[in-house]
């Protein structure tokens, strides 16, 4: 097995040291360590390659909570190959795969077929995430414990696409995967007060005779949930928070001890709605880009906490689903390749987080959530070594054609961003290298 | 002027005037035996709806064809042109026979937008109506209608009522009068206002029987039966009741004061019969002006020129 030494590297932003990774684990850490450094199983290699860490910081593998892999069924617009060497190159080294797949992940056979793609893939690890409802129909429950107790082993269960609008079945869900330490992550969404939506209900939809999404639809059931999670006693995770009324609403959750995380997704933390101004439905996404002052109040929740985590919604839509008139369009764009560009923009280049606030909310968090024990580890030596070396002081313009996603679909096509992702590491093996995959 | 007419917004106030100044010239070819001039022979206007609107698409021919553009009229009602794609593949098709103007109605509000802003065409896109967004021509027609009775528009109060929500004809009448001078209010129950309408520049009321009286034109919007399922208003009844024009709010109206409406009509809904064909009511000649502004307007986007029938050929012609 290969080992890599991390001459000079800045761990979490700290001073500079060198970093030894070896058989799938930190080695060593401190100034001068070599490759003989602590070399004592005979497995081990007492050479290897060196990387000039100089100016990179070192974070531990990005986890993903929210990502669609399109495979099963659409296959055209991502596959889990294609979307998990996406995630490698944008510093990922765990995504957890939606359920909104054709068919629905809503079995113990589809969930395992997923984990399996994900294992022969190797780019990064794969945790399926499981329908909540048979054929995300939102009717009866699916069989949560039986993908719990899978190879698998889910612990997350989302409709995602669509919300679990029925209080009673909610409720229910909530209750069930108690049983299993699971976790409900709701899509929250009302959905009579978003029959036809297109865009953010405000001045600029009604103005576009676009069918406003209104900031109260995704408010009235994050309250409600957060409620139903505080009377069952369970833990609800909220997706995609957009607003700044549902920043308020888990923070006051939160102030009350309640079981409650939320994620913001690096699309609300950087675009406004104005961009629907031009028609191009490369910016319809669901929930839809809100105003100037939600994104700065989800900045300030991401800051202080009471947004956990940051997760993509990485969304594939094959070209001719976004080449179109914006109604026709589909919801959704890809975010893997560019999340943390868009975290160090957005949050920690205006000193809203540090280098250990972006692990927390990128890697430990999203991991503590989702109930995943290898990856979200603090780089220390024993720990895995899932580590991404990132390069905060380059600037990139986006090229949407070098994306390594089947789909094209990015917003931030031609728009510049900081930093770059120069290597990820996951157990010890560089999915990435010099920016490539390998 | 622009090279495509999307929004009324598109329009300076001295675009707005040229096209009602090149309109009244025009206008009056209605009334003379040959009703054709050769401003754009060789020309090709494409005619793209993909909602069904013969009224509106008649107009735009006929516009056309009196400027002695070819015309194409491509209707696209049904399926298998109602979805998205079809668009693009359209717009491709009309690029390849070489269309200098695209005439386009569709159900999906910014479609205009795209097939002008997506590099699918190169033609001028002119925006017949879509979705619940604008009707720039409708707007300009109307203006054009009050401007013949009422002379400018400065000062005018003009009262729009009805489904202002999903109403394209409204939009782009507010921004258009605006333009003009004109003050608008708009007249609805809350429940068919769209959010954010405060920012719209325009005077809005709940009320219409507070509105009329200072009226110098009242507009009156079609009302589909069909919002009361989705609880807009109670019943058609209620609303008719509450903001349907009838004879004795006719009463209530200013001397000079004009009744107008976009077409098609639910007559008994939004207004009556005896409303609709009685003295104020200006909705025929409405669409003669249509004729008029559509012809205004392809002239001047295609031909970028100024002063139409006092270009050399035009008279003689005939
Ligand atoms: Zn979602």
């Amino acid at each position: 097995m290969s080992a890599y030494l991390v001459t000079n590297v800045s761990i979490l932003g700290g001073e500079p040291t060198d970093l030894l990774l070896r058989d799938g684990v930190v080695a060593a850490i401190g100034s001068g360590v070599g490759f003989e450094t602590g070399a004592s199983a005979p497995s081990s290699t007492t050479d290897g390659e060196v990387i000039d860490g100089t100016g990179l910081v070192a974070l531990p593998g990005l986890v993903d909570l929210h990502t669609h892999l399109r495979e099963p069924g659409r296959e055209d617009a991502e596959t889990v190959e294609s979307g998990t060497r996406a995630a490698a190159l944008g510093g990922f080294t765990a995504v957890h795969a939606m359920a909104n797949t054709e068919p629905v992940a809503d079995t113990a056979g589809v969930v395992e077929q997923v984990w399996r793609l994900g294992r022969e893939a190797g780019y990064c690890d794969v945790y399926p995430i499981g329908a909540v409802t048979v054929g995300l129909a939102g009717e009866q429950l699916a069989e949560l414990g039986a993908m719990a107790d899978s190879a698998a082993r889910v612990r997350v269960f989302s409709d995602d696409g669509k919300c679990v609008s029925d209080a009673v079945l909610m409720r229910r869900a909530l209750e069930y995967v108690k049983a299993f330490d699971g976790v409900i992550a709701q899509h929250a969404q009302e959905p009579r007060l978003t029959e036809g939506a297109q865009m953010n209900e405000g001045e600029l939809s009604g103005r576009l005779g676009l069918t406003g999404w209104p900031a109260v639809a995704e408010e009235a059931i994050i309250a409600r949930d957060c409620l139903l999670a505080a009377h069952v006693g369970s833990r609800l995770h909220v997706c995609h928070v957009s607003t700044a009324g549902s920043v308020e609403i888990v923070r006051d959750a939160k102030r009350k001890g309640w079981n409650v995380t939320a994620e913001a997704c690096p699309h609300h933390l950087l675009l406004t709605d104005d961009l629907a101004e031009t028609y191009d439905p490369i910016y319809k996404v669901n929930p839809p880009l809100r105003s100037r002052a939600d994104t700065e109040a989800l900045r300030a929740g991401l800051a202080d906490g009471t947004i956990d985590i940051v997760a993509t919604d990485h969304a594939p839509h094959p070209h001719e689903d976004k080449d179109c008139e914006w109604a026709a369009a589909a919801f959704g764009m890809l975010g893997l390749e560019t999340a943390l560009s868009i975290v160090q923009e957005t949050m920690v280049d205006p000193g809203l987080l540090d280098w250990a606030g972006v692990a927390e909310r990128m890697s430990y968090a999203p991991a503590r959530i989702g109930r995943v024990a290898d990856h979200g580890q603090p780089i220390e030596v024993g720990a895995p070594a899932n580590v991404v070396l990132y390069d905060p002081s380059v600037r990139r313009v986006v090229d949407a054609a070098s994306s390594a996603s089947l789909s094209r679909n990015t917003p931030y096509a031609g728009r510049e961003l900081p930093g770059r992702v120069v290597a990820t590491f996951l157990r010890g093996k560089a999915t990435v290298l010099d920016g490539r995959l390998t | 002027m622009k090279r495509h007419l999307l929004s009324a917004a598109d329009l300076t106030r001295d675009d707005a005037e040229l096209v009602l100044r090149t309109a009244e010239e025009l206008r009056s070819l209605a009334d003379r035996p040959i009703k054709k001039l050769p401003a754009l022979r060789g020309r090709t206007v494409v005619n793209l709806f993909f909602e069904d609107s013969t009224r509106t698409r008649i107009s735009f021919e006929a516009a056309a064809k009196r400027l002695s553009a070819d015309v194409i009229n491509f209707s696209a009602k049904g399926s298998s042109l109602s979805k998205g794609e079809s668009l693009k593949d359209t717009a491709l098709t009309l690029e390849a026979m070489g269309a200098d103007a695209v005439v386009v109605r569709h159900g999906a509000s910014g479609a205009p937008h795209r097939l002008a802003h997506s590099g699918w065409v190169r033609s001028s896109v002119v925006n017949a109506g879509d979705g619940t967004h604008e009707h720039p021509t409708q707007a300009l027609l109307d203006a054009f209608t009050m401007w013949r009775h009422l002379g400018a528009l400065d000062g005018r109060r003009v009262a729009i009522v009805g489904d202002v929500l999903h109403s394209r004809v409204a939009r782009s009448n507010a921004l258009l009068l605006q333009t003009l001078g004109a003050e608008v209010t708009l007249v609805a129950p809350p429940t068919l206002l769209p959010v954010g309408i405060d920012t719209w520049g325009v005077e809005t009321s709940y009320d219409l029987d507070a509105v009329l009286p200072k009226a110098d034109v009242v507009m009156m919007l079609r009302v589909q039966r069909e919002r009361m399922n989705a609880s807009f208003f109670p019943t058609a009844r209620e609303y008719s009741r509450r903001y349907g024009l009838d004879g004795k709010r006719m009463r209530m109206l200013q001397d000079h004061t004009i009744v107008m409406h976009p077409g098609p009509m639910v007559r008994g809904m939004e207004i009556t019969a005896d409303v609709a064909d009685s003295d104020r009511s200006v909705i025929v000649e409405q669409v003669t002006n249509g004729v008029a502004v559509r012809m205004a307007v392809l002239y001047l986007l295609l031909s970028g020129a100024e002063g139409v029938t006092g270009t050399d050929e035009s008279e003689n012609d005939a």
